[in-house]
């Protein structure tokens, strides 16, 4: 069994396992981080970004680059539509893969670079939720990215990466990376995807059987168990124990697997979740209170569903129940619809709400009373009227280079009063604002990762004990933000093995056995005999049939009547026929002797030797060699005789 | 315990209530707890006594799975539970589990304090009993125990219907519940893999009609709907708050859409509205075309139909209404019946069957006059429709089922018994399975060909393979596995003898033969070995014959010749016993040649 691993990112997991001769894709994350190294794409023509200085290198007299890169406070930015890296056809090619499994729907922002135009023709499995939700993903990515187009592309660059400055010469092979796909390319990998539910036995070509079990992190997130009938492989990818909005991870199913795959911990390991939330709850309350505006960019599901129930009843506790909170992405209406029919993904909590009927989430509530407002985009009809400060606005993009979070910042940045808070874990929240400095506005970095934590994880590890374990080697060494905590890392008794991208891993399953069913009929036909207390030999010659990877055993049909057949066939058969019995144990002598002396021969003459005995009839001219596991008849070529001292033989022996 | 047994406690050959024991593996299962709707007696519910006499019944059923929430499949479970006192686990999906309550409570009410019943359930025992189910959704894989498995099947009959699987060992059934193959206005059709249960337990509630049939009675309501108001007059169209009612609602909206008309439409309040708010919140559970349109449109807020008051009863001019409960016995529908039904122009339509004594069932069986408790008596002019919604499959749905899974054997219930005849004799000659159609009270036993399962070791079975794919490709030549099987504590394994030997912890003990003869061949010996090698390779074709330092090899057979140039020359014919066949033939065959 091997591991491949596609992706660098253990948050946007991208894996091969090939198990059995099928070849199965663990997720398929796409790494946003490039985008980092762009421009933002403003709604509205930013007269800041547009008289942003170029930046040439020295030394370097390359027009072509005239123009593709442009310089904010030290920071040297591409000036071009973002691009992204996606996971590399290049030690497995996609058109091998036959199955893709996806945990969650931050796992799949790379679907469809994987199965559109790569001759895929496997199927993808996926959860409803994690269909439905991870469309509004793609679909608000590629809305983002699409309404606000270039005129000209920037690919020099990428010529000229040595001379660049950091970190835009550290990027990874830049020539790989892609632009965002179309619509057309988000449906047609969408329609791959066959929907499966938590503890649904998947039949992988009768190989494999998969199940997804409930991983707690998100709507429909999910971990997989991969079993053959003799092994079983663990996946877990985004985790959590936290008690949120989903439903609770299922932990007994993945017990005692022979390899646990860990993947998806949190991506800030020092902060408390809940901390978090508390603290932005008072960021918001008191810059309300001063008149400020906060803005929180989010991703269209997840964790936002959270803060509009914390947030509200929070700001409703501090008297502020006028101040609007406005929920603007392409996707906000059926984001906020999808999340209250999925009652069956969800926690036991929200779950009993709809046996009432309520709706699960409180946000239902918030839309219906008018105090979370949904808007497309700023520019949709009513957003204009309805928009007064100070207010709570939640758009994207978290990486703030694309929708419609950039508006807000150019808009609100200058003034001191305002407040950006980031949630979402994926991006380096002063990354994500390089391109806007100076800014006036208070940044404030209150991420809220419900992902297991390390301490979690060893527990986690400890209760499960698989036989081996697999996983990222950044796990084994503290987080770059935090190189003391020795805490930060995964200790565990158990075998370790870790990878990185583009590494090959040998997994350590040695398979010895597998299962076939056995017919009734020849079950009732066996004879099985007791060699020792416990133990029965039964030796067996069956009919095996293979059909779809599953083997059964039936009983063995007699061939037809010779007469009707061919006589070499006929022959063939009866020199092919299997030996119904064996032999084994040691020889009794005396009752050999004694056997054959009844049969007529009488002149046997037993002497010992160092091996065991030789019986010598010298009448017979024949000789046997007797040993603990052996018995040799040496005799000339009398036919009758031979088959005479056989019969004796095999009498005296225990057979099986 | 090959066998699988079935008994109907109801649904045996009649149409009445649901409630059937299914014992297989050891394990016993009650498939649905359904209440007669005809009775007001003790035969109402199924005769639970006969599981067991006495004493509790936990410990004799291993578990009950309700296929969805119609009172004649789950009308006795409170007093199963709360009553009988059965504490053991309950299955049925999410949606069932939040509408079933509500029906219960409706029905309880109308028993209870309508008609005064006694020996009934509680409000609280509904509660109570509810707190014990345990919701599943489908093809979740749910473990009721270490050995008893189900799982869920989209059955489209209603919100929530679920058809489900059960598993014990090798050993699987199928049970229906109700079903529809063909999707509907707001559900999708039913669902199965190729799962080849032993026994598929499908109703047959259509077992003799043929579809179509749907859509016209669709035709002739809203014929007859739109003709009673073109005359002025006014609809009462009698329902349960859950189920038909929303298809209805689905079927007259979309039909006040196309034609644009203006006449009032309305849905007597109370539980109408949340049950509508049951629809939109399980809109996974209905077809693809709502499911997809929900977030610009939930087909569940309807347009044209608005809550009614009580008021409107005497405003003139035409209007549809709505109006529970469905029978007409006591509440908003009989009030407004009262009212309305002396005008010829105005119109009734019961879209389900009506329970003996109920106004509703008079008024179906044609009664002119109705007298009712405090002498008020109530003449019938106008128009009364009765009309079937009910979503079952027909019996080229049920064809279509068996084809889909791929049954050992069927077993049909829910359905009358001569319609079962007719379609039992169809499966058995277009499929040629046996067909059961047990009575209530009659068990079934139904023989299985239990498979068992036995492990091999992958080495045998890789030689064995090999050595197939290394032949030309025959049909006729069967794959032969040869092995002994180890029986050790509880596996069981196929292993090569050595393997099995060294798995068993004993020693084999080989027998050999060697046998002389003699041949007057001159020449050098290994002239004559050529000789024999190539009289053996032309006898045994398809054999791996060799030539290694002089000796001839089959197999365990090796020939072997000695003597000097021009003498007589030994040859020496030996092999192990299990190679007797093949080394005495060989033999043969050399004695023949020195002859
Ligand atoms: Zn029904």
């Amino acid at each position: 069994m091997k591991l491949y691993c596609l992706s660098c990112d253990p948050n946007k997991p991208c894996y091969i396992l090939r198990f059995k001769e099928i070849t199965l894709m663990l997720d398929c994350g796409l790494s946003a981080h490039t985008v980092l190294n762009f421009l933002p794409l403003p709604l509205v023509p930013s007269a800041r970004l547009n008289n942003l200085p170029g930046w040439m290198p020295r030394d370097i007299a390359d027009a072509h680059l005239e123009g593709e890169l442009k310089e904010c406070c030290g920071r040297v930015f591409v000036d071009s539509a973002p691009e992204f890296f996606p996971p590399q056809p290049k030690i497995v090619d996609f058109s091998e893969v036959d199955v893709i499994l996806i945990s969650n729907y931050l796992c799949m922002l790379a679907l469809p670079y994987i199965t559109e135009g790569t001759g895929f023709s496997g199927v993808v499995y996926a959860t409803e939720p994690t269909m439905q939700i991870g469309r509004l993903f793609l679909e608000e990515l590629v809305h983002h990215i699409e309404q606000t187009p270039k005129a000209t592309l920037a690919s020099h660059w990428k010529e000229h990466l040595h001379v660049l400055p950091a970190p835009l010469s550290d990027s990874l092979k830049p020539r790989n990376w892609r632009h965002i796909y179309d619509m057309k390319a988000v449906n047609d990998s969408l329609a791959k995807i066959q929907m499966v539910g938590y503890n649904e036995k998947l039949d992988i070509y009768g190989a494999l059987e998969v199940t997804a079990v409930s991983s707690g992190y998100c709507l429909g997130s999910s971990n997989w168990v991969i079993n053959s009938h003799y092994e079983k492989i663990a996946y877990v990818s985004g985790s959590s124990t936290l008690t949120t909005h989903p439903k609770p991870m299922d932990q007994g199913a993945l017990k005692n697997a022979n390899v646990l795959i860990l993947t998806g911990l949190t991506q800030t390991p020092t902060a408390n979740p809940d901390s978090m939330l508390g603290e932005l709850c008072m960021t918001v309350a008191n810059t309300l209170r001063c008149g400020g505006s906060v803005l929180i960019p989010c991703y269209p599901s997840g964790v936002v569903y959270d803060l509009f129930e914390c947030l509200s009843s929070h700001l409703d506790a501090s008297g502020m129940t006028s101040i609007p909170m406005f929920f603007i992405s392409p996707v906000a209406d059926t984001s906020l619809a999808y999340s209250n029919i999925l009652a069956e993904w969800l926690s036991t909590n929200k779950q009993n709400k709809v046996y009432l009927p309520e709706e699960p989430f409180p946000h239902a509530f918030l839309v219906r009373n008018g105090r979370l407002k949904h808007f497309k985009h700023i520019y949709t009809e009513g957003f204009s009227t309805d928009y007064k400060q100070p207010c709570v606005v939640f758009c994207g993009h978290p990486s703030l280079r694309f929708g419609d979070a950039v508006h807000f910042v150019e808009l609100w940045g200058g003034n001191a009063l305002n407040t950006i808070i980031f949630t979402e874990p994926d991006f380096p929240y002063l990354e994500a604002l390089a391109p806007f400095q100076p800014l006036a506005m208070k940044a404030v970095h209150c991420p809220i990762d419900t992902s297991l934590n390390f301490t979690q994880a060893n527990k986690l590890i400890r209760d499960l004990k698989p036989g081996t374990l697999v996983l990222p080697e950044s796990y084994r060494q503290p987080p770059g933000t935090a190189p003391h905590r020795l805490d930060l890392i995964i200790e565990t008794d158990r075998p370790l093995l870790s990878f990185k991208r583009d590494e090959v891993l040998t997994l350590p399953l040695k398979r010895k056995q597998t299962q076939v069913d056995m017919s009734p009929e020849l079950a009732e036909n066996l004879v099985p005999n007791e060699v020792r207390s416990g133990v029965a030999l039964a030796t067996l010659t069956a009919a095996i049939q293979v059909k779809d990877n599953k083997h059964t055993l039936k009983i063995l049909e007699e061939p037809e009547k010779p007469s009707s057949r061919k006589k070499s066939r006929a022959l063939e058969e009866a020199l092919n026929k299997k030996p119904t019995n064996y032999t084994w144990g040691v020889l009794d002598i005396d009752e050999f002797i004694q056997k054959i002396t009844q049969e007529g021969i009488t002149d046997a003459k037993v002497e010992q030797v160092a091996s065991g005995y030789i019986i010598h009839l010298p009448n017979e001219d024949t000789l046997i060699q007797v040993e603990d596991s052996s018995t040799h008849i040496f005799c000339e070529g009398d036919m009758l005789l031979r088959q005479k001292l056989r019969t004796i033989l095999l009498q005296c022996l225990n057979k099986f | 315990m090959p066998d699988i047994k079935v008994t109907p406690l109801g649904a045996g050959q009649d149409v009445g209530r649901s409630c059937i024991l299914l014992s297989l593996g050891g394990k016993n299962i009650m498939l649905d707890c359904g209440m007669h709707m005809g009775f007001n007696d003790e035969r109402r519910f199924p005769d639970f006594t006969y599981i067991a006499p006495e004493g509790p019944l936990t410990s004799y059923v291993d578990c009950v799975i309700i296929s969805h929430f119609h009172l004649d499949h789950c009308g006795a479970l409170p007093y199963f539970t709360e009553v009988v006192g059965y504490s053991g686990p309950i299955y049925m999906t999410h949606p069932t589990k939040a509408i079933a309550p509500i029906l219960l409570e409706d029905m309880r009410k109308v028993a209870v304090e309508k008609k005064g019943e006694s020996n009934f359930f509680t409000s609280q025992n509904v509660k109570d009993c509810m707190k014990k189910v345990t919701a599943v959704t489908l093809h979740q894989s749910v473990m009721v125990d270490s050995e008893l498995e189900i799982k869920a099947y989209y059955a489209g009959h209603v919100l929530g219907a679920a058809m489900f699987w059960i598993r014990v060992g090798s050993q699987s059934v199928v049970y229906t519940g109700d079903y529809n193959m063909t999707p509907d206005r707001h559900l999708g059709a039913a669902w199965i893999d190729k799962c080849r249960p032993d026994l598929l337990i499908s109703e047959s509630t259509y077992a003799t009609t043929i579809r179509d049939s749907k859509r016209c009675r669709e035709r002739d309501f809203l014929k007859k709907v739109h003709e009673c108001i073109d005359r002025g007059g006014k609809v009462l169209i009698p329902v349960f708050a859950l189920g038909r009612a929303q298809e209805l609602c689905i079927l007259l909206e979309t039909y006040w859409e196309r034609m644009n008309l203006k006449v009032p439409v309305y849905f007597a309040v109370g539980l109408t509205e949340k049950a509508n708010n049951y629809y939109k919140m399980f809109i996974t559970w209905t077809n693809q075309k709502i499911r997809k349109t929900f977030v610009q449109r939930n087909m569940f807020d309807f347009k044209h139909i608005k809550p009614f008051d009580k008021a409107y009863i005497d405003n003139p001019g035409a209007m549809v209404v709505f109006a529970t409960p469905g029978m007409l016995h006591a509440g908003l529908s009989l009030q407004i019946f009262k009212k309305w039904a002396p005008n010829e122009n105005n119109m009734v339509i019961m879209p389900g069957f009506c329970v003996v004594g109920t106004v509703g069932h008079k008024v179906l069986n044609g009664a002119k006059k109705i007298e009712f408790e405090n002498r008020q008596v109530v003449e019938v002019k106008m128009s009364v429709q009765y009309m079937s919604f009910s979503a079952h499959a027909d019996a080229k749905g049920i064809m279509q089922l068996i084809q889909y899974c791929e049954p050992k054997n069927v077993m049909l219930v829910h359905g009358e018994a001569a319609k079962m005849e007719f379609l039992k004799e169809k499966i058995k000659k277009e499929f040629s399975l046996d067909c059961y159609t047990p009575a209530n009270g009659e068990t079934s036993i139904i023989n299985t060909s239990l498979c068992i399962p036995i492990d091999v070791s992958l080495r045998l079975l890789k030689a064995e393979s090999m050595k197939h794919n290394a032949l030309p490709p025959d049909p006729k030549r069967s794959r032969v596995m040869h092995g002994v099987l180890v029986m050790k504590d509880s596996s069981t394994c196929l292993m090569d003898v050595d393997e099995a030997c060294r798995e068993a912890g004993i020693n084999r003990h080989f027998v050999r033969f060697t046998s002389t003869l003699r041949m007057e061949d001159p020449g050098p010996s290994s002239k004559t070995a050529e000789k024999l090698l190539q009289l053996i390779k032309a006898r045994l074709k398809d054999w791996h014959v060799q030539l290694t330092d002089g000796s001839i090899s089959v197999e365990s057979v090796l020939v072997k010749v000695e003597g000097n140039e021009d003498e007589q020359k030994s040859v020496y014919v030996s092999w192990d016993n299990q190679d007797e066949e093949l080394g005495s033939y060989i033999l043969g065959l050399l004695q023949t040649m020195g002859q």
